[in-house]
């Protein structure tokens, strides 16, 4: 359980869509993290290697952040056999599915695409089953 | 150029996931949580995201052309099939079950290194299955 945070989520979420919209209009590029990841899990790092560069920022950028300016930041993880099948589950999925959050949430979605529409409305649906079975079946959801 | 552009959109991004609460699991989960603790945060990420990003879009489409006069990508492929069907489902699943996308993953990496660093290397694996195993 989490405290609703609309303002910080929407200032978030814009400098998520910032980049987004740097990626279209600068090179033609989707911002989908598992595509920019994976194509690099696979040697392609993009013209210019920048999906290198991309992901360089994306894992200093956070330390960065708390290093300049210390706060209470959250993070409460489930147990970490769930961490690990979460992560497989997620790496198989998101390469099947040709995207994840970030190039179906918010790329697909801003250009309309029907099959991001899709996607989205899928992985938040089995995203919510999820939560709910592991809340009312399994009771590990505080 | 490019590098710098890339290095500046993944610093953003970063920014966005620490700053907007989504490398919190607890976060994405109370998010999906809805017939529990609700926590809609993770609506105004998303509503806030895409207008920004549409309108980069909308003014790469208007130009004709990218800053870096790359071509324009081909975003051609309409058809929802099976493997965006299943791939959807399976990664949803994932995402309910440790509160992780890959985003959120890689940006906690530094900061939580043995939680994180077990995600994405589970994540490594089913990537890299995947493309080695199912679809080559």
């Amino acid at each position: 359980m989490t405290e609703f945070t609309p303002i910080s989520a929407a200032v978030g979420g814009g400098l998520i869509g910032l980049s987004a919209a740097i990626g279209y209009l600068a090179l033609g590029k989707v911002t989908g993290i598992s595509g920019i990841f994976g194509r690099a899990l696979n040697g392609d790092m993009g013209f210019g290697q920048w999906g290198l560069f991309f992901l360089i920022g994306l894992i200093g950028m956070p330390a960065v952040i708390h290093a300049l300016a210390p706060s209470e930041h959250g993070f409460t993880a489930p147990a970490p056999v769930l961490v690990v099948l979460a992560g497989l589950l997620v790496g198989v999925g998101t390469r099947m599915g040709s995207g994840c959050t970030s190039g179906h949430g918010i790329c697909g979605m801003a250009r309309l695409s029907i099959r991001s529409v899709a996607a989205t409305v899928i992985f938040v649906g089995s995203g919510v089953v999820m939560v709910a079975v592991l809340r009312h079946v399994f009771g590990v959801i505080a | 150029m490019i590098r710098l552009f890339a290095l500046l959109m993944g610093a953003l991004f970063g920014a966005g996931l620490y700053v907007a609460g989504m490398t919190d699991p607890a976060k994405v989960q109370s998010f999906l949580d809805i017939t529990g603790h609700w926590d809609p945060s993770l609506i105004f990420v998303m509503g806030a995201g895409i207008p920004v990003a549409a309108t980069g879009y909308w003014l790469m489409r208007s130009r004709g052309e990218t800053l870096l006069h790359q071509p324009l990508l081909d975003l051609t492929a309409s058809a929802i099939d099976r493997p965006l069907v299943m791939g959807s489902v399976l990664f949803g699943l994932g995402w309910g079950l440790g509160g992780f996308c890959p985003g959120p993953g890689l940006a906690s990496l530094l900061l939580q290194p043995t939680t994180a660093g077990m995600f994405v290397l589970a994540m490594v694996v089913g990537m890299l299955g995947h493309d080695r195993l199912i679809k080559s």
